[in-house]
């Protein structure tokens, strides 16, 4: 693939994935090789990477230098957080989310995840199915990422023998249909070499499926294809009470992004949790007119009829209109070195509203190498427990699994203003 | 995998929705943010984002620049014009005026200015109790900002703490604060420069015009083309040479490099940008060069 051929000409939108394996399974080489072959590494970087890795006294150009992170983390040799890395091919472009594999690890891979379409889960051909496979296709799943890759890496330390990728394979599957996930591929690789990645590569002529980029190619970029029910957090309202201009005197738009399923004008909507309905009288973009908005657009949305609608509302369409509650049960993964508190009041943000939440009860604490449940007084971080919270305000809200946006919410401590916690309904 | 059936948002209309939410969400959960705006190409498409975001009503927010002194008359003719244009306040603060303050000192007179900004800036949030700047960084820019949030948190004395900043889930942001911290809101965190560049030529932003090829004065150095005006001079010895040039980002006189283009329309400038072989800050800064992890220290000093 030549450069000039990373220009977008078929645009087959945007796909977001995350990539997750144990220390030196090979994640940095990978994710190097996507970006150099691929083209998106450019000269004067490529050219410091050579450097260093002649530095070091190795003979190939050590591609894992790519994702080297920040100073603090090549001090402590050790990496913190996630980060984010980008390429485009002709036909899409790609965010990958990069997490570590340390002790942060369930809090990074959650946080990584949350964003994701799509995973790929690296196995190291020598030693097989870990128990850190496992915990990151727990966690995939329970994140809702619909599509798995299981990436058998460094198959030319197996002599890219398909008797071993088959055995990872059978592995494999014998504990995802416990997790319940759908969608699983299994490729095998070999990120050095760069076999089966953007080209076949000469020896693994046993392996008849497409290559990596293949499959990222054509997987869809919706997180669902089942049509989901329209959910419009407000987030703004525009009311630009311009006196010089009659026509806008009476404006009021609704700001906000179409979190799922759509809308098209005329369509009757109920706003909650006050419940007032209304019919959609028009949908803009900049002052723009539009006849209809799909998920994951961001437009104005006005309405035929005069209600009070502020930040935090939420507006659906009357025939899919949820109860609010003030109650929820849910999954949720501690996020913060400073362990959950149960006396404590915490803010709970979800969509655009932010309410006050106590917890009511801990169902269990999740074991996550056995998935065994344990009973639980409190969370540290990176626990992941069943928990009841009540709130002050009602939400509305959907399980999770129905809808990722309105199904999420975080955890917010009042007195640091910190993010402490993710949860799921459901 | 299933074959595309759901109808689903191109790449730069994806960018573009998360970007304008960015904003908005920017403008509902802070009482005083500030958009900072330089000219450049990077903060022009923030200003189309807001106007997607926000009109018909006012931006919800004022435009901030912090003016090094040194920077191209045509970008801040520009930066001016453009601001009016849209009708929205603009602030400038400058680094000269802390330096008289004495608040920004020297080590020498030709020292660059652009590392100074932060001063100049952090006096400009006080000065106005600022608690949100929206600014134009991209996650592609640097290292040191492939980990940096959408929402940045700053300390009092703005700086950035890399192992003390919040978990970014979903699109829940959090842009809380208390008094005297500050956000930096990065809307255009997932774009790349030619997602940039693409971006200008769908919406057809009008640029200042030295990002366009144009013949210039300048000196070869360190593999870099050094621009040759009143404020860096040719040396004794040096070579001056006329050569056609374009700049890819615009900053500060004194370390920003143009390269060689003949780059002369929107067209050719993101065919180059395809095929370009180095980085954005690689060509252009010259004083990334000196320190792999200059960016990084610089935003823990409370740069951008
Ligand atoms: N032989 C072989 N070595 C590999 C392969 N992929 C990665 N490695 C090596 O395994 C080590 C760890 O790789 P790295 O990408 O840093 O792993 P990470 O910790 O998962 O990011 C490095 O020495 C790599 O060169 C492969 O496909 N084959």
């Amino acid at each position: 693939m030549s450069a000039l051929e990373n220009l977008p000409e078929i645009d087959n939108g945007l796909l977001r994935f995350l990539t997750c394996g144990s220390v030196d399974d090979g994640k940095s080489t990978l994710i190097g090789r996507l970006l150099f072959d691929s083209k998106t590494i450019l000269a004067d970087t490529l050219n410091a990477i050579e450097k260093t890795s002649a530095r070091r006294g190795m003979s190939a150009v050590d591609l894992s230098l790519l994702t080297d992170g920040l100073q603090a983390e090549r001090e402590q040799g050790i990496t913190i957080d996630v980060a984010y890395r980008y390429f485009t091919t002709g036909r899409r472009k790609y965010i990958i989310a990069d997490a570590p594999g340390h002790e942060q690890y369930t809090r990074n891979m959650v946080t990584a995840a949350s964003t994701a379409n799509l995973a790929i889960i690296l196995v190291d051909a020598r030693k097989g199915v870990q128990v850190q496979t496992r915990r990151h296709s727990y966690l995939a799943s329970l994140v809702g990422i619909p599509h798995l890759i299981v990436a058998v890496n460094k198959m030319d330390l197996v002599d890219y023998d398909q008797a071993s990728f088959e055995r990872i394979k059978a592995d494999y599957l014998a504990f995802a249909g416990q997790l319940g996930i759908r969608d699983v591929r299994f490729i095998p690789l070999s990120a050095l070499n760069g076999d089966m990645i953007v080209d076949r590569g000469e020896r693994l002529g046993w392996y008849q499926g497409p290559t990596l980029l293949e499959i990222l190619e054509s997987a869809p970029a919706a997180h669902t294809e089942r049509a989901e029910n329209f959910r419009f957090p407000v987030q703004f309202v525009c009311r630009p009470h311009d006196s010089a201009n009659p026509e806008l005197h009476d404006y009021r738009g609704f700001m906000g992004r179409v979190e799922s399923g759509e809308i098209t004008v005329g369509d009757a909507v109920t706003v909650l949790p006050s419940g007032a309905s209304s019919r959609v009288k028009a949908i803009e973009l900049g002052g723009v007119p539009l006849p209809k908005a799909i998920h994951e657009q961001s437009v104005t949305l006005l309405l035929e009829d005069e209600i009070d609608i502020s930040r935090g509302d939420i507006i659906v369409k009357s025939a899919e209109a949820p109860e609010p509650v003030k109650q929820i049960d849910a999954t949720v993964c501690w996020l913060s070195e400073t362990p959950l508190s149960p006396a404590r009041t915490y803010l709970v943000r979800h969509t655009t509203r932010e309410v006050k939440a106590r917890l009511a009860k801990i169902d269990y604490r999740l074991e996550l190498n056995t998935l065994a449940h344990e009973p639980a007084s409190g969370l540290a971080m990176n626990d992941i427990a069943r928990v009841t919270l009540k709130l002050a305000q009602p939400i509305v809200a959907d399980r999770y699994a129905d809808n990722r946006a309105t199904g999420a919410f975080i955890i917010i401590d009042e007195s640091t203003n910190n993010t402490v916690g993710a949860g799921m309904i459901g | 995998m299933s074959t595309l059936t759901k109808q689903t948002l191109s790449h730069l209309d994806w960018l573009e929705a998360e970007a304008i939410h960015i904003l908005r969400e920017v403008a509902g959960q802070c009482a005083n943010p500030v958009l900072l705006f330089s000219g450049g190409k990077d903060s022009l498409c923030l200003l189309r984002l807001a106007e997607k975001a926000f009109r018909p009503g006012r931006f919800p927010f004022p435009l901030l620049h912090i003016d090094t002194g040194h920077n191209y008359r045509e970008v801040t003719d520009f930066r001016d014009r453009r601001a009016a244009e849209l009708g929205e306040r603009l602030i400038v603060r400058s680094v000269e005026d802390s330096m008289t303050r004495g608040t920004v000192v020297l080590k020498h007179a030709g020292e660059s200015r652009n590392k100074h900004q932060s001063v100049t800036l952090l006096e400009a949030i006080e000065e106005f109790g600022f608690d949100a700047c929206i600014g134009g960084a991209r996650r592609d820019e640097e290292k040191a900002r492939a980990k940096e949030r959408i929402m940045s948190f700053r300390d009092e004395f703005g700086q950035w703490d890399p192992k003390n900043q919040r978990p970014e889930l979903w699109n829940l942001y959090n842009a809380r604060s208390h008094k005297g911290e500050n956000i930096r809101a990065f809307p255009i965190s997932n774009w790349t420069e030619l997602d940039v560049w693409q971006y200008i030529q769908r919406e057809r932003l009008e640029l200042p015009s030295i990002y366009f090829a144009h013949t210039r004065p300048v000196v070869r150095k360190n593999g870099l083309l050094q621009p040759v005006t009143e404020l860096t001079p040719a040396k004794d010895g040096d070579v001056v040479e006329d050569v056609l040039v374009r700049f890819r980002t615009v900053g500060d006189i004194t370390c920003t490099a143009p390269v060689e283009s003949d780059a002369d329309t929107l067209d050719k400038i993101l065919a180059e940008t395809a095929t370009t072989t180095i980085t954005e800050r690689g060509a252009t800064r010259m004083d990334d060069q000196t320190s792999e992890a200059s960016m990084e220290q610089r935003k823990k000093e409370g740069y951008f």
